[in-house]
């Protein structure tokens, strides 16, 4: 499932992953480690929410 | 030499060396009727450091009150708090001039102000929680992420005890007082509410999760220095208190209708809806024609409202320019836990009640009325229907505001 940052609108499609962030194509959101942030403006985890 | 500006004393080593922009009616589209302030600060440590700048027209102003208690190339270090350009627009122009030794942002900070005056790698990136000496002083950086930037962060002198908190508990209100104690209350609430309701809203959950992160800190606060408005020197509680508050985004017993008119029918509609909305059970009702009403006042409104209504009449199928306006801004702001409903006036066709709906869905706004439309002038029985849709959405109000205790 894609999740959404909160903050700034940034979407997390776990078929993409984040490459830049070290995270591999295929990584589910919840499988992100705790520390990862948003690639875009670097809000943590707990922002983003399930994208219906 | 005597300087046309001077600086202002905040504590025994802080200096307020800002400018006052009066003029300023529309800062990017918020109507700043009370102008603002663009505040910088001066610690004049044994490495004299400057935190933050302004807006690129008021440069000579801010070195001119730099200049009033020390020579702008003795600045050691420039602190950049927040990369938005009404605070470094001249950052090029002042490091030019003061040659500091070092710049500090957060790591989005220099991301940032790179991608602005492309500085060639002369800022130094400071992480959430360092702490950088002065020599007889110290400050301390804590990120604030997204409030409202993904740069922003405050910066904490010890000692003193200041916070300086860029845009953090700001207002725009431009005045000769330096300090909050000097203005009268209502006046700082109301420009504190405008503030919050333009430019945090979006970002409440993390307000939220930040002013937590702060009084965990616990550092001990004699002061609250924004970038923008007066300085908080007593009673800090209650800045920080209003945005705690605010965050939480509950409903409140105040409805405003919105709306803009062609020939009067929707006006009439709308002063309907009121009446409705105050038999209903709302506390209070701001009625707010978007012909005389600035998108940024009905969103300072809404801050503290829990029923949105909004009315329109249809032009060439579509609703009217000014509604779409309002809707865009506010959706962009999200409002949250709002009751609502639309009407609105048309001669053929009618498209505009059923569009506002869609729109309202989007931003979930919870409708709990079907739309009331009038063809040409409402007769009796379309102003009894909106007098309804008004007495639905304020019992609707009523019931919400209950049930959030």
């Amino acid at each position: 499932m894609k999740y959404e940052c909160t903050a700034c609108g940034y979407i997390y499609d776990p078929v993409a992953g984040d490459p830049d962030g070290g995270i591999e194509p295929g990584t589910a959101f919840a499988d992100l480690p705790d520390d990862w942030v948003c690639p875009e403006c670097g809000v943590g985890k707990d922002m983003f929410e399930p994208l219906e | 030499m005597s300087q046309p500006f001077e600086a202002v004393k905040v504590s025994d080593r802080v200096w307020w060396v800002g400018a006052v922009d009066w003029g300023i009616r529309d800062f990017h589209g918020y109507a700043t009727s009370r102008g603002t302030t663009y505040n910088a600060y001066l610690v004049l440590a044994d490495k004299v450091t400057l935190i933050d700048t302004v807006k690129a027209p008021f440069m000579d102003e801010m070195m001119s009150r730099i200049a009033s208690v020390v020579e702008p190339a003795r600045i050691d270090y420039i602190i950049s708090n927040h990369s938005e350009m009404d605070h470094t627009g001249c950052l090029p122009q002042v490091m030019a001039a003061a040659g500091p030794e070092k710049v500090f942002a957060s790591k989005n900070g220099v991301e940032a102000l790179e991608a602005h005056f492309r500085l060639g790698g002369r800022v130094t990136a400071v992480a959430d929680g360092e702490t950088v000496s002065l020599g007889d002083a110290r400050v301390t950086f804590v990120e604030t992420r997204m409030l409202h930037w993904p740069d922003s962060m405050v910066s904490y002198l010890s000692g003193d005890g200041i916070l300086f908190s860029q845009d953090g508990f700001g207002m725009h209100l431009a005045s000769t007082e330096r300090f909050a104690d000097a203005i009268p209350r209502d006046v700082l609430r109301h420009e504190a509410a405008k503030y919050y309701a333009n430019i945090l809203l979006p970002f409440s959950p993390l307000v939220t999760k930040t002013v937590a992160k702060l009084k965990g800190l616990n550092l001990p606060l004699a002061m609250i220095a924004p970038d923008h408005g007066p300085i908080y020197r007593e009673d800090l509680g209650w800045i920080i208190d209003l945005w705690a508050e605010w965050a939480q985004q509950r409903p409140a017993g105040k409805a405003v209708v919105a709306f803009d008119t062609m020939w009067g029918s929707t006006d009439a509609m709308a002063r309907a809806v009121a009446e409705g909305l105050l038999a209903g059970g709302a506390e209070s009702v701001k009625v707010m024609p978007l012909a005389s009403c600035h998108r940024s006042d009905v969103a300072t409104e809404l801050l503290e409202a829990g029923a949105l209504v909004v009315g329109s009449p249809t032009i060439n199928n579509q609703m009217f320019p000014t509604v779409a306006d309002l809707l865009v801004y506010l959706e962009g702001l999200k409002p949250r836990n709002l009751v609502g409903a639309t009407f609105g006036s048309y001669g053929w066709s009618g498209e505009a009640v059923a569009k506002i709906e869609e729109w309202l869905g989007r931003m979930k706004v919870d409708l709990v009325a079907e739309g009331v439309k009038a063809r040409y002038v409402p007769d009796a029985e379309a102003l009894a229907a909106c007098r309804t849709l008004g007495q639905t959405v304020g019992r609707a109000l009523g019931e919400r505001c209950a049930a959030s205790g």
